[in-house]
């Protein structure tokens, strides 16, 4: 994946007297056409919303600690504050927090965040292929995110906001929420899957039209051909998402009957139609990821990434299958006995391109001489949580263990394993990784690493004991529970407070890395780095590459 | 084939004790209570029923013991790199990036574990749906946010099973979201066909002991079978999202012996009960109170009021 890149004489700062020109301020960052500050925007959009959506995780945990009804009581004190009013407000809380992570964290940060700045920087040019279109996917988002906050505060029909869980089942989205709040949720979800649909398309014709001279698809860098397989599948998957959420849209308000028994619909249905989308959207959330450990790895480990092509071909795998095993979350729907077998059967090889990725960021480690920096923590966590989480999916996997599980914690378990303690982990090691290369300061590695190590103990003490309580039959989306499933929630809540200690860390961080300013390398992380983004100053010049570099030769 | 099933199943089992009383250690699998979930425990709700048995011989001798080893193996894999591999302890890295035996073998072996597992999973999978020649049909039907259970071979119309509220369960010393006030009455060592469907949303009718979960979607008769090995009582939860008190829709199965059955289903068939026709889900309340005094052999004293739930409102 290192490219040895004849650059000296492209490198922005030396490059024509107005590269590093710069907008003012309102024009700069409200009208930006730029992927670097687009890319900034979605970032400190994706922090804000990732708040957001962590303090709703901290009122489910806290409601969750112990048996009974406390916060979520009708008299209580958010009941008190008009907000999330009883039992209501807890499912509606629970569905704001999935779809503030899924929509307006994770796919922001990932994709937005990361994709946007490096994509057009490692594949050496001077942009996005579409700048404007670039500007109108981020203030879609915005406007979604608006849609979605104000469905919160709007009448849902047993209260306030939408508490039909982000997999929108009908008929509780149809008959069971007949107010408003549910539609003001669906028109968010299409701006957002417009947004995203406009950013794959741009990321696929940047990735394809503006590749440097000699960068061929099999020289790209890793980061790149995962954000290229993430735009396909969003490109493919959002659309049928766009359909459903119509139908029930117009099922709701126009008098169709696509989702409804009693007039010729199926319910069913929509279950296939959102898990068609709703499955390869899973891969898009975590894709990115692989992307950015394996640039982590192989730079901390001096190494080039091993085995480049098998590891750019699983993804290109996984995405592929991650598109035919939708109904293994529908075990229990009432399918017939082949087509569940086939799911299992199509879900089980999923495990296996991704062991070889797992496997292969083992011997890019394997040999090397591993400097253990922060992002390189976050990317060794990841690895193993990551793990944790796919052998428990390999076990979801098999139906006849599903109808013990399903919809249990243990689901629960699994999923934030792979997102919130994977997709997650890999958006702090990318943050890390390129923190000083994007905003030109170095952070303190000392905070770093202590985020780190907080944070690896809290979430895993969240995660862990849900898997018990899941194998004893925990259903999710519970906000009372008998009392033999008291140990474990009360510790997972204790995990949460630790959790919320390492955002605090996260924020410190922040807070003095921007007060002390140290000036930031082009390089600080030496010969391990060699993607081309390490060519540039730190920050990149506001214009980079207007005369492309040429890539002579790859090293993989 | 049934015999030499049994014998790789002895043999595995018996390589996989050590492993599994690792993974348990310190929480014996004995003291799991029936039918519930206990307090503090780590594995799945022991087995009532065959086919619970089956799902649990396959994640705790097939599944968990693989797993861990996986997570175990990359976890050493990790440690030792950390130990051997670090800047300090190998100063120059080597430059190797492809090795193709490797390649294969991390490709294949996994390969040939999922195809193990397969082995097992499609048995226990085509097992949960080879349904023996049932004894008799329950219908259970979700609402929000109770459970009716009907019986059309006995002509038992059907029973609303209305959660307790905490007070009524503790005067009761019946565990709280898993008892409710009528019970599913089923005889013991029978097949029992469960016929599940939706009145409004979607539920999901789920009893771990058994290893049961089917969804009660509207419009869609769904079906699953279960054959209670002992007489007792049996808790399960909703399992799907069903809105405001989905937390609070507990399932119970009351496993009877054959002759109690008989009784339970000719107190509820005996002509001089005009009262006990509870058919709308309107007349919930009323017809619940009606129905407690004769049933539930084993629990549901006479006394417990109908809790009164909202009722639907089509």
């Amino acid at each position: 994946m290192a490219h040895a890149a004849d650059t000296h004489h492209t490198d922005g700062a030396h490059d024509g007297h107005d590269a590093d020109h710069k907008p003012p301020f309102f024009a700069r960052w409200f009208f930006s056409t730029n992927h670097k500050d687009i890319g900034t925007l979605y970032l400190l959009f994706a922090i804000m919303a990732g708040l957001v959506g962590g303090a709703l995780s901290g009122l489910i945990r806290w409601e969750l600690m112990e048996p009974g009804i406390q916060v979520f009581s009708d008299t209580g004190l958010l009941a008190q504050m008009g907000l999330f009013k009883g039992k209501h407000g807890y499912n509606a809380v629970v569905t704001a927090h999935a779809l503030i992570m899924i929509f307006f964290m994770v796919m922001p940060a990932m994709i937005g965040g990361f994709g946007n700045w490096f994509v057009p920087i490692m594949i050496g040019a001077p942009d996005m292929a579409f700048p404007r279109m670039n500007n109108i996917s981020f203030w879609l988002l915005i406007a979604a995110w608006i849609l979605l906050c104000l469905s919160m505060f709007v009448d849902g029909g047993p209260g306030h906001g939408f508490g039909g869980g982000w997999t929108i089942y009908p008929p509780l989205s149809t008959i069971g929420h007949k107010g408003p709040a549910m539609d003001l949720a669906i028109l968010s979800l299409h701006l957002a899957g417009a947004s995203s649909i406009l950013g794959a398309i741009n990321f696929i014709t940047t990735i394809f039209n503006m590749r440097a001279p000699g960068m061929t698809l099999h020289r790209m860098p890793l980061f790149a051909w995962s954000v290229l397989i993430t735009a396909f599948l969003l490109l493919l998957s959002l659309p049928v998402l766009a359909g459903a959420i119509t139908m029930l849209l117009t099922d709701r308000n126009f008098g169709t009957h696509f989702f409804d028994p009693a007039a010729g619909g199926d319910p069913v249905m929509f279950q296939h139609l959102f898990w068609f989308f709703g499955h390869p959207e899973v891969y898009i959330l975590i894709l990115p990821g692989f992307g950015i450990i394996s640039h982590i790895v192989s730079t901390f480990s001096k190494k080039p990434v091993f085995g480049y092509l098998a590891m750019a071909y699983a993804m290109v795998a996984i995405g592929f299958v991650g598109f035919v095993v939708w109904a293994h979350h529908m075990y229990t729907v009432g399918m017939s006995i082949n087509l569940r077998a086939y799911f299992v059967a199509a879900t089980m090889i999923i495990a296996v391109p991704t062991g070889v990725k797992i496997f292969s960021w083992i011997a890019t480690m394997w040999g090397g001489s591993i400097s253990f920096k922060t992002p390189m923590l976050w990317a060794i966590g990841f690895i193993f949580l990551f793990t944790v989480g796919g052998v428990t999916g390999v076990v979801l996997s098999n139906a006849g263990i599903d109808y013990s599980l399903h919809d249990t914690y243990y689901v629960v378990a699994h999923f934030h394993y792979v997102l919130s303690l994977g997709a997650v982990f890999a958006i702090f090691a990318g943050f890390y990784y390129w923190f000083e290369k994007m905003f030109g300061i170095k952070y303190n590695e000392f905070l770093g690493a202590a985020h780190f190590w907080v944070m690896f103990v809290g979430v895993n003490l969240v995660f862990f004991p849900q898997h018990f309580l899941g194998l004893q039959g925990m259903p999710r989306r519970y906000i009372d529970y008998p009392e033999a499933f008291t140990k474990w929630n009360y510790v997972s809540s204790v995990g949460y407070m630790i959790t919320v200690v390492g955002v605090g860390i996260f924020l410190l961080m922040l807070l003095e890395a921007v007060i002390r300013r140290r000036k930031g390398e082009a390089n600080p992380w030496g010969e391990g780095a060699t993607t081309l983004e390490w060519t540039l100053s730190s920050p990149p010049p506001f214009h980079q590459f207007s005369e492309p570099p040429v890539i002579k030769e790859d090293s993989h | 084939m049934k015999a030499q099933f049994s014998g790789i199943r002895r043999v595995l089992t018996g390589a996989s004790a050590l492993a599994a009383s690792v993974v348990f250690a310190g929480h014996a699998l004995a003291e799991d209570l029936m039918g519930q979930p206990t307090p503090g425990a780590i594995d799945l709700q022991p087995a009532a029923s065959e086919l619970k048995h089956h799902a649990i011989w396959f994640h705790n001798i097939i599944l968990l013991p693989i797993i861990t080893a996986i997570t175990l193996l990359v976890l050493g894999l990790l440690i030792w790199i950390a130990v051997r591999y670090n800047k300090k302890a190998n100063p120059v890295p080597a430059k190797f990036s492809h090795n193709t035996t490797i390649e294969i073998i991390w490709t294949l072996v996994p390969v040939l574990i999922l195809m193990v597992i397969a082995i097992f999973s499609f048995r226990l999978l085509f097992h949960y749906n080879d349904m023996p020649k049932p004894y008799m049909t329950v219908k259970a039907t979700g609402y929000q946010w109770y459970w009716g259970y009907e019986y059309p071979d006995q002509k038992v119309s059907e029973i609303v099973s209305l959660p307790l509220t905490k007070e009524q369960a503790d005067a009761k010393k019946v565990p709280y979201l898993l008892a409710a006030d009528n019970a599913m009455v089923v005889p013991v060592n029978q097949v029992v066909r469960v016929q599940v469907t939706g009145a409004d949303v979607i539920h999901a009718f789920a009893l771990p002991a058994f290893g049961l979960k089917i969804d009660a979607i509207p419009g869609r008769l769904n079906e699953t079978w279960f054959k209670a090995e002992k007489t007792g009582v049996f808790y399960g939860q909703c399992s799907e999202l069903c809105g405001v008190d989905h937390a609070n829709m507990p399932i119970e199965i009351q496993v009877v012996t054959q002759a109690q059955f008989d009784a339970w289903v000719a107190s509820k068939t005996a002509p001089p009960a005009p009262a006990a026709a509870p058919a709308a889900p309107a007349d919930a309340g009323a017809a619940a109170a009606a129905a407690t005094p004769a049933s539930a052999p084993a629990a549901a004293p006479a006394s417990v009021p109908a809790a009164a739930p909202a009722a639907p409102a089509a």
